[in-house]
């Protein structure tokens, strides 16, 4: 038994775990929509600043 | 600047109406309530994400239907206990304050749970506990806030609609294949006799062949598909050598490597699936937010409110029956026809008919489905129900059917005389090596069927086409899909419509003419039109820009006719010519406003359309290489400005209805022209689909455009010429191209040919012509679309 057949095994492995992880990324649907998320990303931390600036208007 | 400007919407503030409010400046109360509602609840980042992100929220009750259980329970697109979630259509969504806003709907009302936004499709999908809230409490804070949603026939039992993501697993799994197989395939490519290689090369081929499988059945399987149903329709479209290009290959390489003859094409099969599948992606992914498909349903109201007695029932208007009385407010559709049972009523039929200016009706009369009521409520009899009201009939006229199936596409049309050729060489090849060698024959069949699939020929078409698309997209000219460019690069006649498509819609001229209205005057006519909300008063309103307004001691408006109003002891009668009972036959066949004071006539405020930006340049452009014709669904008032600004043979016919447009367009047809239709409304709809080519005129594209084949943003009007030209170029890059991956076939073919197709040759012929097909077309269109200055 070559160490060739173990490596090959693992790097296929690998590939496959990836193709799995992409397809249930894109039946899950969060790619379905490739702009939302980059802007809501963003929102955190205008969330923040927003609360600062209160007790200023009161 | 943003002194003049809205806090809230951004729209110029009028002063005399300027409210200023927490140190901020507002044109209107329905501004500054949005921004109280949102600094209650802290949520003033919305201004500071965009500059004036809002827009002037509308006051109708019209969301009433929402009460009934029925259309709300057929909305809904999960309900459970006390679990619900909506998907709302909100065209106003534009910028990432939207968002926000959006999302954070829960701190507005506690009843939401969570809501998303999907940003390209303008959708807020919302969950919330019906305990707490409802959908009718939701809607109206959003249209209250500026977020109105558009609820139309066409969301009414939509629950079932899945998205179709099989082509993207079906290109993931046919990049795993070739990208491992490629790697696997490496070592027999240079050292084919060494020992170490050639004590593993059974476990590398067969691992090989176990990997390309899925590539082969699953994601190729639609070419298969396509290829069967083509020659079960005894055509041959460019699927059928691509297919059999595939299963030889397929077969081939097995064959291979079951007998030890070597380690097969498998590496050419999984990229030439990949990156064909790749074209196809690339070419879907177009503008999934504009719908090009659109019929009467959705611009027809899922619900009216009908008549019991004296109770108000919303009713779903599929429910309606003839004889049912129905309420239509201000600004509503009427969605099926009808008698008028109210006095007096002035209908807008410019979606049916292009006229713009209200058609007085009185007790009795008929009144279509189309029609929109300008003034106050009318009630309705029933006559016909919606399916066979006047515009659904118009819809299902058989010759709205577009004839597409017997369109050859360019790529077909060559296919057709390729897989016969490449049969008939293959054969020619096989017979030829018979007399030498049987098994030489046998490989010099199968590697010709090989390397002549045409996968550069196939990719040309996507590459170029998504490339075109997506360049015309960033240019404001949206097209529904790749075949419209071929069509467009055909056409020989253009045919527009008048109104709102070579005029603006929003913006007219208004002239006066008569005796000078003294300041005062001017006062009072504002004062009295601001109360009306007919659409030229409305108009007039703004045009009287910069005057005070006070307020009136009376006000009263005669439905169709005009307004009158009471200002320091001046009576003020603002209306059509009968109105003001005058006859002045310069201005019939226009559109006009007389002023009369007390009971002197003063004059009268014409509106002329504004023909946009550039159409005169345009038309002479484009009268060089097309026929030109205008149909207008107006009076023929324009006439002589219309030949002013045109060339002299341009085709002009005025008073066309919906169904003379599309006769005019079938007629043309029948001539074997290749017409183009560019048009705007519902008026336009039959003639839009009936042309070869339909293009909607939009001033915003978010708002609901007919169906089409492309959308066209007002704005680049002039530059239709332009978008013409490069449609054109794109055809020829596409042919090009199909001449460098014929090079490329000749060369395989004749390697092939001569017996001498080894694995390693195919390995590089087959991805370095792929791959220059695509750079090629890419950067050919690019080119094009600078050179031309899009």
């Amino acid at each position: 038994m070559s160490v060739i057949y173990v490596l090959i095994s693992i790097s296929i492995g690998v590939a496959a775990f990836f193709l799995y992880a992409f397809i249930k990324a894109v039946r899950s649907g969060q790619l379905d929509d490739d702009y939302t998320p980059s802007v809501r990303m963003l929102f955190d931390d205008e969330l923040i600043k927003e609360e600062e600036i209160k007790p200023e208007n009161k | 600047m943003s002194e003049q400007n809205c806090y809230h919407c951004g729209t110029q503030i009028i002063k005399a109406e300027e409210i200023i409010f927490d140190q901020k400046h507002f044109c209107c109360s329905g501004c500054k309530t949005v921004y109280e509602i949102f600094s209650e609840n802290n949520l003033t980042s919305y201004y500071e994400l965009e500059k004036a992100p809002g827009a002037t929220p509308t006051n109708q009750q019209k969301f009433d239907f929402l009460d009934n259980d029925q259309i709300v329970e057929k909305l809904l697109s999960f309900n459970e206990g006390d679990q619900a979630i909506v998907n709302l259509n909100i065209p106003h969504i534009h910028c990432s304050s939207c968002i926000w806003i959006l999302e954070n709907l829960n701190k507005l009302d506690a009843g939401v749970v969570k809501s998303q936004v999907n940003f390209h499709d303008k959708k807020v999908q919302i969950y919330f506990s019906k305990q707490k809230t409802s959908l009718k409490q939701i809607v109206q804070l959003l249209a209250k806030i500026g977020y109105e949603p558009y609820i139309s026939l066409e969301n009414y039992d939509t629950k079932t609609r899945q998205v179709d993501r099989s082509l993207i697993y079906k290109v993931g799994v046919a990049f795993f294949s070739f990208g491992n197989v490629m790697l696997l395939s490496f070592p027999e490519y240079f050292e084919v006799n060494e020992f170490w290689i050639d004590q593993y090369k059974d476990f590398f081929r067969w691992l090989i062949f176990i990997i390309a499988m899925p590539s082969f059945l699953y994601s190729g399987w639609g070419y298969y598909e396509a290829a069967y149903k083509s020659i079960k329709n005894g055509r041959l479209n460019i699927e059928v050598p691509m297919a059999l290009g595939l299963i030889v290959m397929f077969l081939r390489s097995t064959y291979d490597i079951v007998f030890d003859q070597g380690q097969g094409f498998f590496d050419s099969l999984c990229s030439l699936i990949f990156f064909m599948l790749l074209g196809k992606l690339f070419q879907q992914k177009t503008y999934s937010f504009l719908s090009f498909e659109r019929d009467y349903k959705s611009y027809f109201p899922i619900a009216v409110t009908k008549l019991l007695g004296k109770e108000e029932v919303p009713t779903q208007i599929y429910e309606l029956k003839k004889g049912d009385r129905i309420l239509i407010r201000n600004q509503e559709l009427v969605p099926v026809d009808g008698i008028l049972i109210s006095p007096l009523a002035a209908i807008d039929y410019s979606f049916v008919t292009g006229e713009e200016n209200p058609v007085e009706k009185f007790s009795g009369d008929k009144i279509f489905a189309g029609g929109k009521l300008v003034g106050s409520t009318l009630e309705l009899e029933v006559i016909n129900e919606v399916s066979q009201s006047y515009l659904t009939q118009l819809w299902s006229n058989e010759a709205f059917e577009k004839d597409n199936a017997t369109y050859q596409t360019l790529i077909n049309k060559v296919s057709q005389y390729f897989t016969p050729a490449l049969l008939i060489l293959a054969v020619l090849a096989f017979v030829y090596w018979s007399f030498i060698n049987m098994n030489t024959a046998f490989n010099v069949f199968t590697a010709i069927l090989i390397v002549a699939c045409p996968c550069a020929l196939a990719l040309s078409t996507p590459f170029t086409m998504g490339n075109v698309l997506r360049i015309l997209g960033k240019h404001k000219f949206y097209l529904k899909n790749a075949q419209v460019v071929e069509q467009i690069a055909q056409i020989n006649t253009i045919v527009f419509d008048k109104t709102g498509t070579i005029t603006s819609n929003q913006d007219t001229k208004i002239t006066y003419h008569g005796t000078a209205l003294s300041d005062q005057e001017l006062i009072a006519v504002k004062s009295t039109v601001r109360s009306s909300n007919h659409p030229l008063s409305r108009k007039l309103y703004n045009f009287l820009n910069g005057i005070e307004v006070l307020k009136l001691s009376d006000f009263n408006e005669v439905v169709g006719g005009g307004v009158i109003g009471s200002l320091n002891k001046q009576t003020i009668y603002v209306g059509s010519a009968k109105f003001v009972e005058q006859q002045n036959p310069a201005t019939v066949n226009k559109t006009v406003i007389y002023i009369k004071i007390d009971q002197e006539i003063k004059g009268y405020y014409e509106f002329t359309n504004i023909y946009r930006n550039g159409v005169s340049d345009l038309f002479n452009t484009l009268q060089q290489n097309y026929k030109l014709a205008i149909l207008s669904g107006d009076n023929d008032g324009e006439r002589a400005a219309l030949e002013r600004i045109l060339p002299q043979n341009t085709t002009m016919l005025f008073n066309q209805s919906p169904n003379d447009k599309l006769e005019y367009i079938a007629n043309l047809q029948k001539q074997h022209k290749q017409v183009m239709m560019v048009g705007d409304g519902l008026n336009d709809s039959g003639a839009l689909a009936k042309s070869n080519v339909g293009i909607a005129i939009s001033e915003n594209i978010n708002v609901f455009s007919p169906a089409c084949d492309a959308i066209l943003d007002a704005s680049v009007f002039s530059k239709i010429s332009k978008y013409l030209l490069f449609c054109k170029k794109a055809i020829s890059t596409i042919k090009v191209s199909f001449g460098l991956s014929l090079t490329y076939n000749v060369i395989g073919l004749t390697f092939a040919c001569m017996g001498l197709l080894s694995p390693l040759v195919a390995a590089i012929i087959m991805p370095v012509s792929t791959v220059t097909i695509i750079g090629f077309v890419t950067l050919a269109t690019n080119y094009k679309a600078y050179k031309l200055k899009l």
